[in-house]
């Protein structure tokens, strides 16, 4: 067989969901692990990792993203319903989380606030543009929503993506070892940032270790993207008047 | 299983078409979580097994599903271009000083006497350390 047919063959495969199937799938199983033979080590989280081999991947290959997307579009599609299926540790956990429902709003309505403020302030302390600021500020709830807020403030739809996605990673690699140094030891309370800070994938993150913080996150997810769709807009329309 | 796994294309399916019906910012399975746990909360304690088979399996590959899209951060990492400094001051600061803030009030406002045995007995008995 030439080299030409062989390109024809690699092209046509590419196009298929066999192809982002077998990548994805393959990456997340070789990165988990890698995650548990360095006995899970922050920095090895399975989502990172995969993200980064792919991304080489498709570099070295030459592949587009839209390509690889479209290919493992069926991977893409659970998560709709895995994040209906949080409906199910919320409900078993519904007592303790009613218990704690005072704190949950306190504690989350804090967080939220601190987010949006923090992300805005900080990229205008470091000199960036007024767009970056605004596409910062949503980041810490689930895409869709941060997508949504970023075009109503005026920031770049495809820009919040990324960080919210980063934002995400980020905490899943830190959550532990922060919280540890901050003595905190409650897993509501773990649960509890790693939602509304981490959304779906601090939810993922907190889910692998304890049903109890998955059912935290779960909530938190749910009412910090009800809180920042209508937080961000008012917090951007006063920023101009207390600007440092 | 099947039936679980049905349902909750049932609920995902009836909270998008809401999204789409009132333009809600809510995405549709975000939707379709808050009518499943509505339609389940009417007997918490009784959780019919099947869902929590479909639920375990779906979220113990949750993070899986997001990698698609998260391969998207490193194709759009131009987007980012001239301004990295800012973006990622900002990206690590606020996130970690919004953990700590979220962490710490929840942590100071839930009754203490209870943490010591919350952090440490996960379901399947194992000892987990927040470490």
């Amino acid at each position: 067989m030439n080299t030409g047919a062989m390109h024809d063959v690699w092209v046509q495969l590419t196009a298929t969901p066999l192809f982002g199937l077998t990548l994805t799938i393959l990456s997340y199983s070789i990165a988990q692990a890698i995650q548990r033979a360095c006995r899970g080590a922050a920095l090895t989280n399975p989502i990172l990792i995969s993200i980064v081999v792919i991304g080489g991947v498709l570099d070295l290959t030459g592949i587009p993203y839209k390509t690889y997307f479209a290919s493992a579009q069926l991977i893409h599609f659970l998560l709709g319903p895995a994040t209906v299926a949080l409906a199910v540790p919320l409900v078993r956990n519904l007592a303790d989380l009613k218990r704690d429902l005072p704190g949950i709003a306190v504690a989350l309505t804090a967080g939220s606030v601190v987010s949006a403020i923090a992300g805005i302030a900080l990229v205008e302390i470091c000199g960036g543009s007024r767009v970056a600021a605004l596409s910062m500020a949503p980041k810490a709830v689930t895409t869709p929503i941060a997508i949504e807020v970023t075009q109503t403030v005026g920031g770049i739809p495809s820009l919040a993506a990324v960080l919210a996605i980063a934002s995400g990673v980020l905490v899943a690699i830190s959550i532990q070892s922060l919280l540890r140094r901050a003595k905190i030891t409650d897993w509501r309370a773990f649960g509890l940032a790693a939602g509304t800070v981490g959304s779906g994938i601090g939810a993922a993150h907190a889910i692998s270790l304890h049903e109890r913080a998955g059912a935290f996150a779960a909530l938190a997810i749910g009412l910090n993207g009800l809180l920042t769709a209508l937080l961000v807009p008012i917090l951007v329309h006063f920023w101009p008047y207390f600007k440092i | 299983m099947l039936k679980a796994f049905a349902a909750l294309l049932v609920c995902q399916l009836a909270g998008e078409a809401l999204h789409r019906t009132f333009s809600l910012w809510v995405p549709g399975p975000v939707i379709g979580m808050l009518i499943l746990g509505l339609v389940l909360s009417r007997k918490p304690s009784a959780v019919p097994e099947p869902f929590v088979s479909a639920a375990r399996v779906l979220l113990q590959y949750l993070g899986l599903f997001f990698v698609p899209a998260g391969v998207g951060v490193i194709a759009n990492l131009n987007l980012i271009g001239r301004e990295w400094i800012p973006m990622l001051v900002a990206l690590v600061g606020s996130t970690f000083l919004s953990l700590l803030v979220t962490a710490y009030v929840m942590h100071r406002m839930c009754s203490p006497s209870r943490v010591a045995v919350v952090a440490l007995t996960p379901p399947d008995g194992k000892e987990v350390e927040l470490s």
